[in-house]
C-alpha cells in the first residue's frame, strides 16, 4: 500500500492546527470509521497503546470518552461533547485532554468525497488565549511527555517496516 | 483529537506570545544574544513600559528569561520552549500519521469484507437461477 501524505498546518498567529489526509474509501464508510466506537478502537492512536475505554454517545449533546494505556501503564484520557453532526460530512466536538482539564479545544471534522476517495480535514482550535491567561502560572517547566518521543520512535520503526 | 497533548496551556501561551509582530521581533533579536530593555526598545517606536509589557508576556510563555542584574535585568531567549512547540507539532503529526496508516488498512479490510459479501450474494443469486 502506498503511504499517503498527511498535511499538518499550524497557523503561526493563532492556536489552530489543520490536518488533511486522503483515504481510499467512500465518505459514508469513512464517516462510520470515525464515529462508531467499534471502528474507532481499531485504528485511532498508536498501535502500542491499548484501549481501556472507548465510549461514544454519538448524537448532538452526547459525550465521548477515550482512555488508552501505554505499555508502561501510563494512561491517556480524553473526553468531549458532540456539538454538531451532519451525516456523513461533518462533526464538531469539544476535546479535553484530561491531564489538562482546563484546556478545551474545538475539533471540526470534515469529509469530502471525490471519485470514491475521501479527503478528511480536521481543524483544532484551542480556546482563546485570553480566557486562559489568568490561569497561567510561573515556572512552566512541563515539557513534552515522554510519550511523544516514544511515538516518534514508533513511527520511524513503522515506516521502516513498511518500506 | 488526541495528541493535542503537550501542556496546552503552555502551548497556547507560546502561540499567543508569538502572535504579535513586536514580540516576534524581540524573539528574533534575542536569538542573537542577551539584550537590555533599552536595547530592545530602540528599533521600535515604543516606550520602555510598552516593551516591558511585551517582555512580560514572553516571559510568562517561557520564551525568554530575565536575569536579576541590578537595574539592567537583561533578557535572554529560552530556546527550549520554541523547541517544545516544534516537538509538539511533530508529536501531533506522528499520532495522526500512524492513526491514518491504521485507518487505511482497516478501511481496506472493511471494503474487502463488503466485496466478499457482494460476491457471495452474486454467487447465491446465480445458483438460485
Amino acid at each position: 500500500m502506498t503511504k499517503r501524505k498527511l498535511e499538518v498546518v499550524a497557523e503561526p498567529d493563532r492556536p489552530i492546527i489543520v490536518t488533511r489526509r486522503v483515504l481510499d474509501a467512500p465518505r459514508e464508510l469513512v464517516f462510520e470509521a470515525f464515529t462508531r466506537p467499534e471502528h474507532v478502537r481499531r485504528w485511532l492512536g498508536p498501535r502500542a497503546l491499548t484501549w481501556v475505554v472507548c465510549d461514544m454517545d454519538f448524537r448532538v449533546g452526547g459525550r465521548y470518552r477515550w482512555v488508552q494505556r501505554a505499555p508502561d501503564g501510563q494512561e491517556f484520557a480524553f473526553h468531549g461533547e458532540y456539538k454538531e453532526i451532519v451525516r456523513p460530512e461533518k462533526v464538531v466536538s469539544t476535546f479535553v485532554f484530561e491531564l489538562f482539564p482546563d484546556a478545551e479545544a474545538i475539533d471540526t471534522l470534515t469529509l469530502e468525497e471525490h471519485d470514491g476517495k475521501t479527503t478528511v480535514t480536521t481543524v483544532t482550535v484551542h480556546k482563546t488565549i485570553e480566557e486562559r491567561d489568568g490561569q497561567l502560572a510561573g515556572g512552566m517547566e512541563r515539557g513534552m511527555s515522554e510519550g511523544y518521543e516514544r511515538l516518534d520512535e514508533l513511527l520511524v520503526e513503522l515506516s521502516a517496516r513498511q518500506r | 483529537m488526541p495528541a493535542a497533548a503537550l501542556s496546552e496551556r503552555d502551548l497556547d501561551a507560546t502561540f499567543a506570545a508569538l502572535a504579535d509582530g513586536t514580540r516576534r521581533a524581540i524573539v528574533a533579536r534575542l536569538a542573537a544574544g542577551e539584550a537590555s530593555v533599552t536595547d530592545l526598545a530602540k528599533p521600535f517606536d515604543m516606550t520602555q513600559p510598552a516593551i516591558s509589557k511585551h517582555l512580560k508576556v514572553l516571559e510568562r510563555a517561557g520564551l525568554i528569561s530575565r536575569r536579576r542584574d541590578a537595574q539592567r535585568r537583561p533578557c535572554r531567549l529560552e530556546p527550549r520552549r520554541l523547541q517544545q512547540v516544534a516537538d509538539w507539532i511533530g508529536g501531533y503529526r506522528a499520532f495522526w500519521e500512524e492513526s491514518y496508516g491504521r485507518l487505511d488498512e482497516y478501511l481496506a479490510e472493511l471494503q474487502g469484507k463488503e466485496k466478499k459479501r457482494d460476491q457471495k450474494k452474486a454467487r447465491s443469486r446465480r445458483r438460485a437461477r
